[in-house]
């Protein structure tokens, strides 16, 4: 398997290199508009990388991310609100007004602090999915159950959010834009070019440490987790446990991924938590390639991108055109557009084009002969 | 006599009212090899799942070591020595040959130890050993799904062996096997026992044979008799509810 891989390598290399070349690049060549779209793209790759690594590798088809998504995008936007209600009547957000309240509601209180801020974001949300997806699992829900119960959930929340005027603003949602942080606007053209810089770092921190989550054994338990549960719990292993913890994860980076989005489309909302957005999520990974990180990433962003882009030249038609897509790679291509990359997809082409080497249907049949294998 | 390894005393299990085991009684020594024979329906995948925990009995109890296992998780009781083989195998067939033995012998499985550390160089040797006792080191890096189902079968049965149970209860291991692996995988089980206690409920009487070991026949959810290959068929109990028509059709 490891030498497919091998064999293959410098296409990947190419790829890898253009694609961090256009990150590094874009902020010079982009202009801000464009620059903020590719940054708030890669902060959905961050939820996109969380998806994958819950479905794409353990099997858990979750349709409620968007609540953790929506949870860090209020955990910074109450802080930067906070950050910049000082010198206003009450020395709360502005917003309270509208709605006659002039005490702080307690929950606000910790949001002044930056470090809890910080921490906030990723925690609240993790702990939030360990222990909704913990009393799922526990009980043995699984596949279509646990995809329902979540959908139930992201349902909740967004009433709930979107219900609560004298707490946190209801369907209006927190405005971060013309807000604060160290001295300037957050919606300034500056500041969006860090927040980029910061989304960017981020994404590939995820990467990271997502691509050492799923390598090893821990990512067998995930793929063993997927394929047949039942049998391993007979082989010791608890799967109630891994897929918590997975869950917490996908759910921690979700809330981080919110954040960043939500500082630089400048509101958070609860349109964050809409039943579509969430299922939305779950296409970008499906297009991008189940169970390959590089594919959640991709899918996120370039769908993304087609998104704004088809939106701007046919504003009505973009919803049936992201249909057909997840149609096509239901039909066509049911491992994603990276699944079918390293699979048996381009290998054709590039054979025919003699660049590949040739791959046979059994490719270890001409090393039967040898009985000793690398150790 | 020892203290039993394993003692199921009066398991009652009712599916709807369906009685798939009554009052069954059995007790396995340490090191013992065991074979469970009986008519299809006669309850031997339900007998393993209530030693599994996968069935939780009606009435009776499972005591494992001196403790009991009612009511204990599955994984549990896996980690506290009863390893299980599937009658049809059930491998990782997204893995590779070395990774689904690499899961098999990893200890503790707690996440985080499978996080922060990799396989210590004991229990790679272990993973190298149990490719080559089934002849599967050639095959190391395959995908488990990939292999034939003989070679599956054996790669569970070295997964069973990999966990290092006390306790191996395997379920149909030759079914679907060449002669020629059916006689390895007796050899196999023969050699597991004495160090682990072993019990194989099998069809394929020749099999049962040349295990040489001692046999207990199930009917209708209870035992119906115990003893040696020769005693059993020559029960005329048995002959009536299974052996009978073997008998006739070999004659």
């Amino acid at each position: 398997m490891l030498q497919v891989l091998q064999q293959r390598r410098w296409p990947l290399v190419l790829f890898w290199v253009l694609i961090v070349a256009a990150v590094v690049a874009a902020p010079a060549v982009l202009p801000v508009f464009r620059l903020n779209l590719l940054g708030r793209f890669l902060a959905l790759a961050i939820v996109a990388l969380g998806i994958d690594l819950i479905w794409g590798f353990t099997g858990l088809l979750s349709l409620g991310q968007g609540i953790f998504f929506a949870l860090g995008g209020y955990a910074i936007a109450m802080y930067l609100q906070m950050n910049s209600s000082a010198d206003l009547p009450n020395g709360i957000p502005e917003f309270f007004g509208l709605y006659g309240v002039d005490q702080l509601p307690g929950f606000w209180e910790p949001f002044h602090s930056p470090v809890f801020t910080l921490i906030a974001i990723w925690l609240i949300p993790a702990v939030l999915a360990a222990v909704l997806g913990n009393l799922v699992f526990r009980n043995r829900i699984k596949g279509v159950y646990f995809s329902i119960l979540t959908q139930a959930a992201l349902l909740v929340f967004f009433n709930f959010f979107n219900g609560q005027q004298k707490l946190i603003n209801g369907t209006n949602g927190l405005k971060t834009d013309v807000t604060q942080l160290f001295g300037q606007l957050v919606g300034s053209p500056e500041m969006q070019r860090v927040f980029f810089w910061l989304t960017a770092v981020v994404v590939i921190l995820a990467w990271l440490f997502l691509r050492w989550v799923v390598r090893g054994r821990f990512g067998d338990v995930l793929i063993a987790i997927r394929d047949d549960e039942p049998r391993l719990r007979f082989a010791g292993y608890n799967p109630t446990l891994f897929k918590t913890i997975v869950f917490a994860i996908a759910g921690g980076l979700a809330g981080i991924g919110g954040a960043l989005y939500t500082v630089q489309s400048g509101i958070v909302s609860p349109q964050f938590m809409t039943v579509p957005f969430s299922i939305e999520m779950v296409i970008w990974v499906a297009v991008g390639g189940r169970g390959t990180l590089v594919g959640a990433i991709l899918g996120a962003v370039l769908i993304n991108y087609a998104k704004s882009l088809v939106s701007e030249a046919m504003p009505q038609s973009w919803l049936f055109i992201q249909g057909g897509l997840f149609i096509l790679v239901v039909t066509a291509l049911p491992e994603g557009v990276i699944g079918w990359f390293r699979g048996e997809g381009p290998g054709n082409w590039l054979n025919r084009l003699g660049i590949a080497r040739r791959s046979t249907t059994y490719p270890r049949l001409d090393r039967e002969g040898q009985e000793e294998v690398q150790p | 006599m020892t203290q039993p390894l394993l003692e199921l005393r009066q398991i009652t299990v009712s599916f709807d009212g369906f009685l798939a085991l009554s009052d069954l009684n059995l007790s396995l020594q340490p090191g013992e090899l065991r074979a469970v024979i009986g008519p299809n329906g006669a309850g031997k995948t339900t007998f393993l799942d209530v030693i599994t925990g996968k069935t939780v009995p009606t009435g009776g109890d499972v005591v494992f070591k001196g403790r009991s296992l009612i009511g204990t998780r599955e994984h549990r009781i896996a980690r506290l020595g009863v390893g299980r083989k599937f009658q049809s195998p059930r491998v990782f067939e997204k893995l590779s040959v070395q990774q689904n033995l690499a899961l098999a012998v990893s200890q503790p499985k707690q996440p985080w130890s499978l996080l922060l550390g990799g396989l210590s160089g004991e229990q790679r040797d272990r993973v190298h050993q149990l490719m080559s006792i089934v002849n599967l080191q050639n095959r190391c890096d395959w995908f488990a799904g990939a292999l034939s189902h003989g070679q599956k079968q054996w790669l569970e049965i070295a997964m069973l062996v990999g966990q290092n149970p006390d306790l191996l209860l395997v379920d149909e291991p030759v079914a679907g096997l060449t002669d020629e692996e059916t006689d390895l995988t007796a050899d196999l089980l023969k050699s597991l026992a004495g160090d682990h206690t072993v019990l194989v409920i099998e069809h394929d009487m020749e099999f049962i044979r040349r295990l040489d070991s001692s046999v207990t026949v199930l009917h209708q959810g209870h035992v119906l008799c115990e003893g040696t290959m020769d005693q059993v068929q020559a029960d005329p109990r048995v002959i009536e509810v299974y052996l009978g028509t073997t008998e006739e059709d070999n004659g």
